[in-house]
């Protein structure tokens, strides 16, 4: 089975479940009586004017099947409307939102993925050491811990102590790449660990059971017997087939990557994709939740063929249908 | 297992005094087992203790005179504005940003946490094991129906559907209630449905069938029992993840609107007073992670107790090596262990 008639098949299947989120989306926001619709679409300040416009901007006297043929061309183009409290259109806003929301993302995950892998397969090489033990009590306490409490903590605890001593390097906020690799890297640290920390805390727990499993397989065993060293079946034999579990897990995560991402954003006052999204429901800016709510699906819908990609090339037992 | 470890049983079994054997099921060993555990009677205490507070959250209310949404800005704020540090005017965890007594808001938090936590978790349960026993016993294109249903659900960010339920209808404790126990089910129908693709096929269930029981007669009397375990399992370890997103819901603003205290947005509010009050933060978040620690440390507790090999595990101590023999787990192993690692 090639890999192009899987990617194929994926990708369509990708585009029926966005088909099914802007539906959905549609008939959440748009079919209900029309001057509820305008009103909350055009923000809480709008003036009689502007409703007036919205409502011959969006043709919303025109008949829900119209309105909704003309939602799905406009979103499949990319234009997701227009946020009538910021007087811009929703996609130059994500636009601009959307560098700091795949800073936090990308940095956190990869920080996720080597601490939790890392520490999960040293746990299962010396089961039951000091190490073993102390880092099965950390699992336990970054599992228990939610997001923005940790967030909260760290600012209380390591942010603003550290500030008042006159290191300002680690700070909220944000700070583009453009200003240079080391006032980002000081305005990310906060954020990677927080959102990383209980991912690490899960992926640490998955790896070493995942590994301590495969190492009881016979074919771990006739690894040994053809006299490998330990080090290239630990990491040859084991880690590999140990990974399959952890990449599914990856997929299943990416949903809730998004709630925490939203989280951290608000946690460290970082202008991204969520805190725009929170602040548009104080503003009532009913154009930029819904822009965030497709671009969210795309994100999630990408990843996940990304994962399932990943996943067939890890484990050559999985077939790609 | 050597052949050493065998003649030690054949003899332990031999030498067995006659005892009267008393029936236990499996429940009551469980039961025995979770007992022995200091880590989960501790978590066991700390949930009642939580409970307790929760319930008597209005006798603390009439022992101070201080309602969980009542502001007092002359005793409960500084002169410059602030919220009041622990202790000061008879205010025990100190007070909010408006004056109001964060102990009293905190014990009312936990109403909430609790509330929402065994709410959507039990909904949720009942929710998660109709459909996984359904897809897994029916098979076909309803589990294949059913399945899919569960795997979107699984994947589906909890966030997005918050947000835009939040947009349209304000955030509500109805909501935080729907959208907590819409993301709870799926995981419990996946191991339900898996453990009934699997039982299905025993011989007792085709002996059930064989003497003209139904389908709905076989999932619920036949199937339903065998599951109850890592059922419990999932659902212990449900409600701490169903506190967290409670707690994180409210905290963005989209779960219980204030005044009405929660755990979250107490939290939520503390954001702007971090340099001036430090206990804003730290009491909400320590009850907040106490009551989760205590869940998660419990479910995993019951996931050992309910595993027999624990007794094993208990027995053998801490010298084990890190190669535990299979054999070891046979029950009846007991007295054999240490025989079977010498010979191993």
């Amino acid at each position: 089975m090639g890999i192009t008639r899987f990617l194929v098949r994926r990708i369509l299947t990708g585009i029926l479940v966005l088909w099914i989120v802007a539906t959905g989306t549609f008939f959440l926001f748009f079919a209900r009586p029309v001057s509820v619709v305008a009103r909350q679409l055009a923000g809480r300040s709008a003036t009689p004017q502007v409703i007036s416009e919205v409502i011959r901007n969006l043709g919303l006297n025109q008949p829900v099947m119209t309105q909704y043929w003309r939602f799905l061309g406009k979103t499949a183009r990319g234009d997701l409307g227009f946020s009538y409290y910021k007087q811009i259109p929703v996609r130059t806003i994500l636009a601009q939102d959307l560098p700091i929301t795949a800073s936090v993302v990308v940095g956190a995950v990869l920080l996720w993925l080597i601490v939790g892998l890392a520490v999960g397969i040293i746990s299962a090489t010396r089961s039951r050491s000091l190490f073993d033990r102390v880092s099965t009590v950390g699992v336990l306490a970054g599992i228990s811990m939610p997001v923005f409490v940790l967030g909260e903590l760290l600012i209380l605890f390591v942010f603003l102590p550290l500030n008042e001593h006159g290191i300002t390097w680690i700070s909220t906020g944000y700070a583009g790449l453009s200003g240079g690799l080391i006032p980002w890297t000081g305005h990310m640290v906060l954020p990677w660990i927080t959102l990383a920390t209980v991912q690490a805390a899960i992926y640490t727990r998955l790896s070493r059971g995942s590994l301590l499993d495969t190492m009881g397989e016979d074919y771990i065993r006739t690894a040994r017997a053809k006299g490998l060293t330990e080090r290239r079946v630990i990491y040859r034999h084991g880690v590999r087939a140990a990974l399959t579990p952890v990449v599914s897990q990856l997929g299943v995560d990416i949903g809730g990557l998004l709630g925490g991402v939203v989280v951290v954003e608000i946690v460290f006052s970082l202008p991204g994709l969520g805190a725009e999204s929170i602040n548009a429901i104080s503003t009532g800016d009913l154009p930029v939740i819904i822009g965030f709510v497709i671009i969210a699906s795309v994100f999630v819908v990408v990843a996940n063929i990304i994962v399932d990609m990943a996943y067939a090339l890890l484990d050559p037992r999985v077939r790609i249908i | 297992m050597s052949v050493t470890s065998l003649e030690f049983q054949a003899h332990a079994a031999e030498a067995a005094p006659e005892e009267a054997i008393e029936g236990r099921s499996q429940w009551k060993l469980t039961w025995r087992r979770l007992l022995r555990d200091k880590m989960a009677i501790a978590s066991i205490a700390v949930i009642l203790v939580m409970v307790v507070l929760a319930i008597a959250a209005p006798l603390f209310v009439s022992l101070t005179g201080h309602g969980p949404e009542q502001a007092f800005t002359n005793s409960g704020t500084t002169s410059s504005g602030a919220p009041v540090p622990p202790g000061t005017h008879g205010f025990f965890l100190g007070t909010d940003y408006i004056g109001r007594d964060l102990m009293i808001r905190t014990l009312y938090g936990a109403r909430i946490s609790l509330f929402v936590g065994i709410l959507t978790t039990a909904i949720a349960t009942v929710a998660g094991v109709a459909v996984g026993l359904v897809a897994g016993y029916f098979g076909g294109w309803v589990d294949t129906v059913l399945a899919r249903f569960i795997d979107t659900a699984l994947a589906f960010p909890l966030i997005v559907l918050a947000l835009a339920l939040a947009a349209i209808l304000g955030p509500s404790l109805a909501i935080v209630i729907a959208v907590i126990s819409f993301f709870s089910w799926a995981g419990i129908s996946r191991i339900v449905r898996g453990q009934t693709l699997s039982i299905k096929e025993k011989e007792y269930i085709e002996a059930a069938r064989s003497l003209g029981a139904g389908p709905w007669r076989i999932m619920f009397i036949d199937i339903l029992p065998n599951l109850l375990g890592p059922v419990l399992v999932l659902a212990t370890l449900y409600i701490p993840t169903a506190v967290v997103f409670e707690a994180t819901l409210s905290f963005l603003g989209l779960g219980i609107p204030p005044p009405t205290p929660s755990w979250g947005n107490i939290l939520g509010e503390a954001q702007n007073y971090y340099s001036v009050a430090w206990w804003y933060v730290v009491f909400p978040a320590a009850a907040l992670l106490v009551t989760t620690l205590a869940f998660n440390l419990l479910g995993d507790g019951i996931r050992d107790a309910m595993d027999p090999r624990t007794e094993r595990i208990f027995a053998a101590g801490r010298k084990r090596r890190k190669n535990k023999p299979k054999a070891a787990t046979e029950p009846g192993a007991l007295p054999t262990l240490t025989v079977s690692e010498l010979g191993e």
